[in-house]
């Protein structure tokens, strides 16, 4: 045994190392998501047997006016999401200055951040309170009655997305700060010694730098709005009447609630697809990144 | 720099400026604010539906002591540490196995073990939610604090290789090359060599995951169903419903659920804002 071990060491090391992480790994990610696709092919109650319906689900999806609803408030997600990285890259210029006290009030813009998204829903459902949240107050002072923007179909996925925007834009910020922090010196010296200022320096000199960071920032903005879950069910429930759902949490409504695993499995795969577009991008833009510093 | 700085000299500026960034600072954390507000409120105030004002008596103690005595958001709290700390141990584990081996080793299909690492960190939970759930009953772990702990070990994993991996293969090549020639084992290396250099990744990898697996509320919700178990974000979300009109109770549980986080932030800031840039921007 010894001597077996003595001579493989140097590749079963490594092996050991590493198998642990991708076992784990690899059953409860990656094999549970391909297992979701073949549900998707299913009928199934999640306790009897799964019935094979082929591509039914996905067909019965394409008449479903609630999953219409879904992809649309996705799209209102993403459109919402796509305000965070420049709020992101305005409130990091605002607070890239180097003046005692600076620290503590920088560190308190990335409280949002670290929040969690119960919380933040908590937080919101008092400020959208039709009457005593601050919204309601502000209509107030001019004399106007608040709308009930959780009860209204209209607003309510506007309502969610902007509360999931909060802590979005904060994550941006933090980005675009450390990006900030990367700027060549030089660059700018030159920018300014050409007369460049103010919106044009950052047009031409800043911009052009923070091309990796803002592309991570976008990257990781419309992968968020993709999953949005947790706002929905803690701020709607999909509500009022089933108008603020979005694909990750019409999944879960299908499969928990109605105990219609396939079809829910069905929603699932399709927002994969959907966002592995995205993922894919990003991965291409990240490897394209390693390679040039490399 | 860019803006550029305020000239030291300018004092008036400088005032000027850190004032209006104080005032956007208010407005920016003012739900916040009211939130804390709300909860050192007395119940009549809240019965009067004031939410916004000063506060004109301080029930802190009342509120918070009411939140521990009479309802469940001890127990939830404490099943949160429960699930976190085991979590973040398990992530810091794994992934410094996986970063040492995918940084130091070449290998057939090391490209792609990487990827899916990567990759199945931005998997949508719904896409593996089913299986997962299956596979924890069918383990008899569903509605434990197992089911939770293992599933954040692994989910969390991917990120957490591809952080440490990148901090690995920072490291100088003559570093392993001395530890090779002095008849150093790999798990040598990694120990007595790797490890110690880690300290400062170790740090900023243990304070972003503790983040995210206490954030987590779409797990608790699938994975548990018992307030034996249930970890904090899930207990608030029931006790909101429970509690409705006692506006300063949920409050107070609310600010107490945001406490751990927000806390670790503060003590381990500068790990917190380098670990997240590097995660993201060395990619």
């Amino acid at each position: 045994m010894s001597s077996f071990w003595r001579r493989h060491r140097s590749w079963l090391t490594p092996v050991l190392f590493i198998l642990p992480g991708i076992v784990l790994f690899g059953t409860v990610i990656i094999a549970a998501s391909l297992q979701t696709v073949w549900v998707s092919f299913h009928d199934w109650d999640g306790i009897g047997p799964k019935l094979w319906v082929g591509l039914g689900n996905y067909v019965e999806l394409l008449d479903d006016p609630q999953f219409h609803v879904s992809l649309k408030n996705n799209l209102i997600w993403l459109a919402v999401f796509l305000l965070a990285p420049p709020l992101g890259l305005a409130l990091a210029l605002m607070l890239n200055q180097q003046i005692r006290g600076m620290r503590v009030l920088k560190s308190l813009f990335f409280i949002p951040l670290v929040l969690a998204s119960v919380t933040v829903g908590v937080v919101f459902g008092w400020v959208y309170d039709p009457t005593f949240g601050i919204l309601a107050l502000i209509f107030q002072a001019f004399g106007a009655k608040a709308p009930a923007l959780l009860s209204d179909e209209h607003l309510v996925t506007f309502a969610a997305a902007f509360a999931a925007l909060w802590p979005q834009v904060a994550f941006c910020m933090v980005l675009f700060l450390a990006g900030l922090n990367n700027l060549s010196d030089d660059l700018i010296g030159a920018g300014r010694v050409d007369g460049a200022r103010g919106w044009r320096m950052l047009r031409h000199v800043v911009l052009p730098q923070l091309t990796q960071v803002g592309f991570i920032a976008i990257a990781v903005t419309v992968i968020g709005a993709l999953r949005s879950f947790d706002m929905v069910a803690v701020m709607t429930s999909g509500g009022p009447f089933g108008s603020s759902t979005v694909l990750a949490y019409q999944m879960f409504q299908q499969s928990i609630f109605s105990y219609r695993f396939g079809y829910g499995a069905a929603i699932a795969t399709v927002l994969v697809v959907i966002m592995a577009i995205f993922i894919v991008w990003y991965l291409r833009g990240l490897i394209k990144a390693e390679e040039r510093s490399a | 720099m860019y803006p550029r700085p305020i000239a030291p000299t300018a004092a008036a500026h400088r005032t000027i400026y850190v004032s209006l960034v104080a005032l956007v600072l208010v407005l920016w954390l003012l739900p916040l604010v009211a939130v804390m507000l709300t909860s050192i409120r007395s119940f009549d105030e809240v019965m009067a539906g004031q939410y916004w004002n000063w506060p004109k008596k301080f029930s802190l103690i009342e509120n918070y002591t009411a939140v521990f005595q009479q309802t469940a958001m001890f127990r939830f709290f404490l099943n949160s540490l429960i699930i976190t700390l085991p979590s973040v141990a398990g992530v810091l584990v794994l992934a410094t196995l996986n970063g040492f081996v995918l940084s130091r080793y070449r290998f057939k299909g090391a490209t792609l073990v990487f990827a899916l690492f990567v990759g199945g960190n931005f998997l949508p939970a719904q896409i593996m939610m089913i299986p997962v759930r299956d596979l924890m009953v069918k383990l008899g772990l569903y509605d434990t604090f197992y089911a939770l702990i293992l599933f954040h070990i692994a989910f969390q994993t991917g990120f957490a290789t591809l952080f440490m991996r990148n901090f690995i293969s920072a490291l100088p090549d003559e570093l392993f090359q001395s530890a090779r020639s002095e008849g150093a084992s790999p798990a040598q290396t990694l120990w007595h060599v790797v490890v110690p250099l880690l300290r400062p990744a170790l740090a900023a990898l243990a304070i972003l995951t503790f983040t995210f697996v206490w954030n987590d509320y779409f797990w608790a919700i699938v994975l548990t169903q018992s307030d034996a178990v249930k970890p904090v974000t899930a207990g608030l979300n029931n006790l909101r419903g429970e509690w409705v009109s006692a506006w300063n109770l949920v409050a107070a549980a609310t600010i107490l659920a945001a406490l751990p986080p927000v806390t670790m932030f503060f003590l381990m800031q500068k790990h917190f804002i380098a670990g997240l840039t590097i995660g993201a921007v060395k990619g």
